[in-house]
């Protein structure tokens, strides 16, 4: 089984900072690291790759600095690392960003099959949740999005079966191969690379294409030629000059609790004890 | 199969860059780990970078090297509660490249270094831990990490695992820190615009001013603060010794806040964002502290060998010198295809003490213990000194010789006639 994860780096949100003064977002010293979601996709993926055999391609378009991520993924055990880096790139939007990935797996593809796609649920930068799904339409995928586990696959019937988060509980769905599958924190741990992994992960080759090696020849359609998104404006959103309250109760047990925040909102609007109270029972 | 390199080197600040550098580049067959995710992301500098240590490892290093600032301006002030008395020294001469003095940020500065240290031929592994180092009776024959098939193997190891070291503690190399051999240090970094650092220091493109502090602001501990001028950023730390800091009940960031709040500093950092916190611990044990540096098959480099200068706040660039020092031992003897016994690696240590790092040392050794026992020079002087200024300098009608008796007075009276001269004694002795 082929397997390629796409894996974006993004700056370290826990540590990003909007600019005082020009108020964007100041990129400077902040720690790059792999997109949380993308590196458990790389863990489904690398636990169906312990169990069926076969390889994990990881795959990302960025600057020349992403090669950093890819060999982070390399350390945990994917086969090999692709990095699709180009000036052209610069500036693109998801159509345009889904439409360079989509031609580099289809290149990928010609090489050796690739019978699966992960991406994570959305990166922690741009938040749009909408380049796996674009991947998908564009090379004619099964799409399930928001999965928390691959269950099974049967290789010999070319099918595969997953656990999706949906609102108010898990759905399993079953698709056929070849597939994409967008991926939520999974409920399994990242493994922790042996030494073994590490020296191969050091001295292994990341593959790096630019645009035509990674088979596209039409530059409209990436970077900012390719991006109809414009994005006008960035701002910090004013803090709230209302506090937080700590509210004291009498006791511990529910039912203090309860009373105490309970005649707190019947103080807060009277009306709305009025209203309850008018209510028959 | 285990892994067999000539040298493994532990730790990626700039001591165990210097050596795992120097070494890759004389064609050894280097392994460089560091528990850190990134190198430098655990790592803490005010910083001040010293070029020279660095140039006679890359020489052109200023062509891609991320520098903040080069240092035109210095600041020497000695602070009571309100004021400070001190002085500034800045010339046109240290605005001439190449430069001599930069100040850094040194998650980026490392991340920098260990790339040239790459590109020089030697393999890094990062998130990994030494945990142990491997032993055949007495010599050190490799190293154990925190990972499945963790033992690997090498002719010699270069312990630049820093301060801590807690490798060289449990082999039996060094004793335990003593926490009077130790300055346990806190600084932040506040973002500020660029033009708001050139106004308020009168600076302009890439020039920068450093601020050395001591007095007041460690309430009669002995340390002492700063304050850094970075492109888009200022850094201000406080640093003090670890026993006075036991001793006095008192947290490094309360004093940090404290001076924060000096009505000399807080003008400087009024406005600024913090970005970032950080607490480290400096080898401050100075000469007299420095542990055995070379044994079997092992050597140390850096502040795991309590490398610092704290007079002229120099550590970065002594562990550079060592870990070059160390290096370049090392390839003299592989080039004469002699072992890495601790006979042999006496060379090392020769080195180090016809060179700055250990000349400096010495020249200081007595000033840990004189400052030490002698509280008086953090407070009373500060004090003492300000009292004076401003006695000269308030226009009240009292004449100048009447004043000069009065600010005479007041050093005898607080330090008395005997005081005075053995506190002048000590000074010579200590700085001698
Ligand atoms: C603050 C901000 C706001 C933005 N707003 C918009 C916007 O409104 N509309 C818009 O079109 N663009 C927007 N962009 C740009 C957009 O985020 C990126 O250009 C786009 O490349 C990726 O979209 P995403 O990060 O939202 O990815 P998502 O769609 O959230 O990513 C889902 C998954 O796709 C994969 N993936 C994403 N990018 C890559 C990559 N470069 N290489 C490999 N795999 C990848 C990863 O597996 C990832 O987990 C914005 C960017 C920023 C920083
Ligand atoms: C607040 C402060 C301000 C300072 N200001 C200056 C200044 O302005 N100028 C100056 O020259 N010096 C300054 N110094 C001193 C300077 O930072 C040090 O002397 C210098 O960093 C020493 O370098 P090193 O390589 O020996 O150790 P470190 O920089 O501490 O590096 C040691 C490395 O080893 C790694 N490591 C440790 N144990 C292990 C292990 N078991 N396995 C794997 N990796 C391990 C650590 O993660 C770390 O990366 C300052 C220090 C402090 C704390």
């Amino acid at each position: 089984m082929h397997i390629v994860v796409c894996i974006k780096q993004v700056p370290d949100s826990a540590q990003i900072r909007v600019h005082p003064v020009t108020n964007t977002i100041m990129r400077q010293g902040v720690p790059a690291i792999v997109n949380p979601y993308d590196l458990f996709a790389l863990e489904e993926a690398l636990r169906l790759k312990d169990r069926h055999g076969g390889r994990v391609t990881v795959l990302t378009m960025g600057p020349p600095q992403a090669e950093d991520a890819l060999r982070k993924c390399l350390t945990f055990g994917a086969d090999e690392a692709i990095l699709v880096t180009d000036r052209a790139f610069a500036g693109a939007d998801t159509l345009a960003t889904s439409y360079a990935l989509a031609a580099a797996i289809r290149n990928i593809d010609r090489d050796a099959a690739v019978d699966l796609v992960f991406t994570g649920k959305q990166t922690i930068d741009g938040d749009t949740a909408q380049v796996g799904p674009g991947i998908a339409k564009r090379l004619d995928l099964q799409l399930l999005t928001y999965v928390s586990r691959v269950e099974q696959v049967d290789i010999a019937q070319r099918r595969l079966r997953v656990q999706r988060r949906a609102e108010g509980g898990v759905q399993v769905l079953e698709t056929r191969l070849p597939c994409l599958i967008t991926m939520l924190e999974g409920t399994n741990e990242m493994r922790f690379a042996s030494m073994d992994n590490m020296f191969r992960a050091a001295r292994c080759a990341v593959r790096i294409w630019d645009r035509e090696a990674a088979g596209i020849s039409d530059v409209s359609k990436i970077g900012l030629k390719g991006s109809p998104t414009v994005v006008s404006k960035v701002f910090a959103p004013q803090a709230r000059a209302r506090r937080a309250e700590l509210i004291e109760a009498e006791g511990d047990a529910p039912r203090d609790l309860a009373l105490t925040l309970i005649n707190k909102l019947f103080t807060r609007n009277p009306k709305l004890r009025d209203a309850i109270v008018a209510q028959p029972s | 199969m285990a892994e067999k390199f000539d040298a493994i080197v532990v730790g990626a600040g700039p001591s165990g860059n210097a050596a795992a550098y120097t070494l890759a580049r004389g064609g050894l067959k280097v392994l460089q780990i560091e528990r850190g995710e990134y190198p430098g992301s655990k790592n803490v500098q005010g910083a001040i970078l010293y070029a020279d240590a660095l140039e006679r490892i890359i020489p052109d290093f200023r062509e891609d090297a991320p520098l903040e600032r080069h240092v035109i301006e210095q600041r020497m002030w000695m602070l009571d509660d309100s004021s400070y008395i001190g002085t500034h020294y800045r010339s046109a001469d240290f605005d001439q490249p190449p430069y001599n003095r930069y100040t850094i940020i040194r998650a980026e500065f490392d991340k920098w270094f260990a790339r040239k240290v790459r590109q020089a031929g030697a393999l890094l592994i990062t998130e990994t831990t030494v945990r142990d180092l491997l032993l055949d009776g007495e010599r050190v024959i490799g190293v154990q990490t925190d990972r499945e098939g963790g033992a690997i193997y090498a002719d010699v190891v270069v312990l630049a695992d820093g301060v801590n070291s807690l490798l060289a503690r449990k082999a039996g190399f060094r004793p335990e820190l003593n926490p009077a051999d130790v300055a346990l240090a806190v600084k932040e970094i506040h973002f500020l615009p660029t033009e708001t650092i050139e106004a308020r220091f009168n600076l302009s493109g890439d020039a920068g001013v450093v601020i050395e502090m001591f007095g007041k602001i460690t309430q009669g501990m002995m340390g002492t603060g700063f304050l850094y001028t970075n492109k888009e950023s200022l850094t201000i730390g406080v640093g003090c010794m670890l026993s006075d800091f036991k001793s006095q009940k008192m947290t490094p960031s309360q004093l940090l806040e404290n001076m924060k709040s000096h009505p000399s500093i807080a003008p400087l950092i009024a406005g600024g964002e913090m970005k970032e916190y950080a607490a480290h611990l400096i080898p401050e044990g100075g000469y007299n502290a420095v542990p055995k540096i070379a044994g079997e098959g092992w050597v140390i480099v850096g502040d795991s060998g309590m490398f610092v200068n704290a007079v002229h706040r120099e550590g970065s660039n002594l562990a550079m010198t060592s870990g070059r020092l160390a290096a370049e031992t090392l390839l003299e003897l592989a080039q004469a295809r002699l072992p890495y016994t601790a006979r042999n690696l006496a060379r090392y240590r020769r080195k180090l003490d016809e060179s700055f790092v250990m000349k400096d040392l010495k020249k200081y050794r007595r000033l840990p213990s004189v400052f030490h026992r002698n509280p008086q020079f953090f407070t009373a002087y500060p004090e003492l000194l300000s009292q004076a200024a401003q006695t000269l300098l308030r226009v009240d009608g009292e004449d100048k010789k009447s004043k000069e008796r009065a600010i005479r007075r007041s050093f005898v009276a607080r330090r008395s006639r005997f005081g005075l001269l053995g506190d002048a004694f000590k000074m010579w002795r200590a700085f001698e």
